[in-house]
């Protein structure tokens, strides 16, 4: 009965994968193609025939697989950007950025949404992490001299990562309108306004008005939503083109 | 350097030792005659290679070969119609009935000189994906259950007329404020962390050391860690230090005073 059974299913699972449908979208080399043998060919056509893996090269240096050298904290970063991309797309369906709603729709989310609670704990606690991924990324990359020639620059568009990303947390912050929100924002643009020479128009511009209001929060969520991700996909992309150019990983120390 | 390995290095010699014995005694006839006419001749072989000081890095019966070549081209007689005189029947061969001659020896790093090292590499797949698919699993089975249990803060509404004590900045900005109490906000809120990022921006070019070994560079590495240290003791006395009125407190005497 259980051989009869395990027969058709691979019987299936040969039919399906022998299929024209099925070979025109896993191209060769594909692990889910039929008869994926492990060989050198097959292993370089993986990395080559996916749209996300080929932001790798074929083949890296040894020691740079090891997870003690980078501690995946580059890798990790990214990872966490995108999840925190998905579970910002949700929270967007059940948000409107204006001071008599925004507060109300953050309560709404996590007592009346499924798994609204979790998705807000998850996009709060990964923007946290983000930071610190990102901080120590920066770390790793400074004690292993890997900001040198031919990288130099590379490390510049890192130091603005590192920027963009406080600036992502920071415009986040100030969304659930809550007391929390409101006067960590004040405190934090507070210090914003003390720029030598144009230190009020700074402020102006960042809270778009005097003191931070419904104004604000509009435009600390198109910030947060659209242009600093927007901004710093840009630089990403850069980012990520230069460690291959500039010859991959660093090292070995 | 590559290693030569033992069984070619013996041959090597063994092969050296037994021309040596062979050329003994033509070369002893042949140097007379061959040294005017070496000094005209087109190879680049010195004139004074028989003494037998390069007799190591030159192979004898290269040396040889190259001396009745030049001997031959000294011995033809130049004929207008070109350098090369094909058709002509007297020109013999060389001792080993050889038709080629030495030109000049190309000692091995003299002209090619190999800057990049092969480097032992491993496929992305799957050394690299493997790694990175058990991280991105383990740090989303982390911020899942860390979610389920602990959750993001939702105080009351805001409120602009009612001041919480103390008021703080996100985590990462509370290094700032921490500085806030020290100087004249200006210089704490602007000059301060612009200059770090300043600094920060142009490390690899204010750094012109080209180690990266932590051993060879202690300056850098000693300098970055205390700016990191820096940073993160003000961040962490600003999160858990700090009480009513931004007053300095023990976290186990008058509680937490922090939201994430």
């Amino acid at each position: 009965m259980g051989t009869q059974f395990g027969d058709k299913a691979s019987d299936l699972m040969g039919q399906v994968q022998g299929s024209q449908a099925w070979i025109s979208i896993f191209r060769p080399g594909s692990i889910f193609r039929k008869g994926y043998t492990d060989s050198p060919r097959n292993r370089s056509y993986v990395i080559m025939n996916s749209v996300l893996y080929h932001l790798h090269p074929v083949k890296v240096k040894r020691h740079g697989v090891r997870v003690s050298y980078t501690l995946c904290l580059g890798g990790l970063s990214f990872f966490l950007f995108i999840l925190l991309t998905v579970t910002g797309i949700f929270l967007m369906f059940f948000y409107r950025p204006t001071a008599a709603q925004a507060w109300d729709d953050i309560y709404i989310l996590q007592t009346e949404v499924a798994f609204g609670l979790l998705v807000r704990n998850i996009h709060r606690w990964g923007a946290h992490l983000m930071v610190l991924t990102v901080f120590l990324h920066m770390a790793r990359v400074f004690y292993h001299g890997a900001y040198k020639p031919p990288r130099e620059f590379n490390w510049v568009i890192g130091v603005i990562l590192l920027t963009l990303t406080l600036l992502l947390s920071f415009t986040g912050y100030l969304l659930p309108w809550d007391q929390l929100a409101l006067w960590a924002v004040t405190v934090g643009t507070n210090m914003m306004g003390f720029t030598p020479v144009f230190g009020d128009q700074v402020r102006f511009v960042l809270l778009s008005g005097v003191e931070i209001g419904t104004d604000t929060l509009l435009r600390w969520y198109v910030l947060h939503v659209l242009m600093l991700p927007f901004v710093l996909i840009i630089f990403l992309a850069v980012h990520f083109w230069r460690v291959r150019k500039d010859g991959g990983i660093s090292g070995p120390l | 350097m590559t290693e030569v390995p033992e069984h070619l290095l013996r041959r090597a010699k063994e092969a050296r030792e037994r021309l040596e014995g062979a050329a003994a005694t033509p070369e002893g006839e042949a140097t007379p005659a061959a040294a005017p006419p070496a000094a005209e001749a087109p190879d680049a072989v010195p004139a004074a290679a028989p003494g037998g000081d390069d007799g190591e890095k030159i192979p004898a019966h290269l040396l040889d070969r190259s001396r009745s070549a030049a001997e031959q081209a000294a011995m033809a007689p130049a004929a207008p119609g070109g350098p090369v005189a094909p058709a002509q029947p007297s020109l013999p061969t060389g001792p080993g009935g050889h038709t080629q001659r030495l030109l000049t020896v190309v000692k091995s790093g003299s002209i090619q000189d190999v800057k990049a090292m092969p480097q032992d590499r491993v496929h992305v797949w799957p050394h690299l994906l493997l790694g990175e698919f058990v991280a991105a699993l383990f740090i989303t089975a982390f911020l899942l259950i860390f979610s389920v249990f602990v959750n993001a803060p939702l105080l009351e509404l805001a409120n602009v007329n009612e001041t919480p004590n103390p008021s703080k900045a996100p985590w990462y900005f509370l290094g700032l404020q921490e500085l806030l109490t020290m100087f004249h906000p200006m210089v704490a809120g602007v000059t301060i962390p612009g200059i770090a990022l300043f600094l920060l921006i142009l490390a690899p070019y204010i750094d012109r050391n080209k180690a990266n070994a932590p051993e060879n560079r202690k300056f850098a590495v000693s300098l970055m860690t205390v700016h990191l240290m820096f940073w993160a003791i003000l961040v962490m006395i600003g999160s858990f230090f700090r009480g009513p009125g931004f007053n300095f407190i023990f976290p186990w005497q008058d509680g937490l005073f922090f939201d994430f």
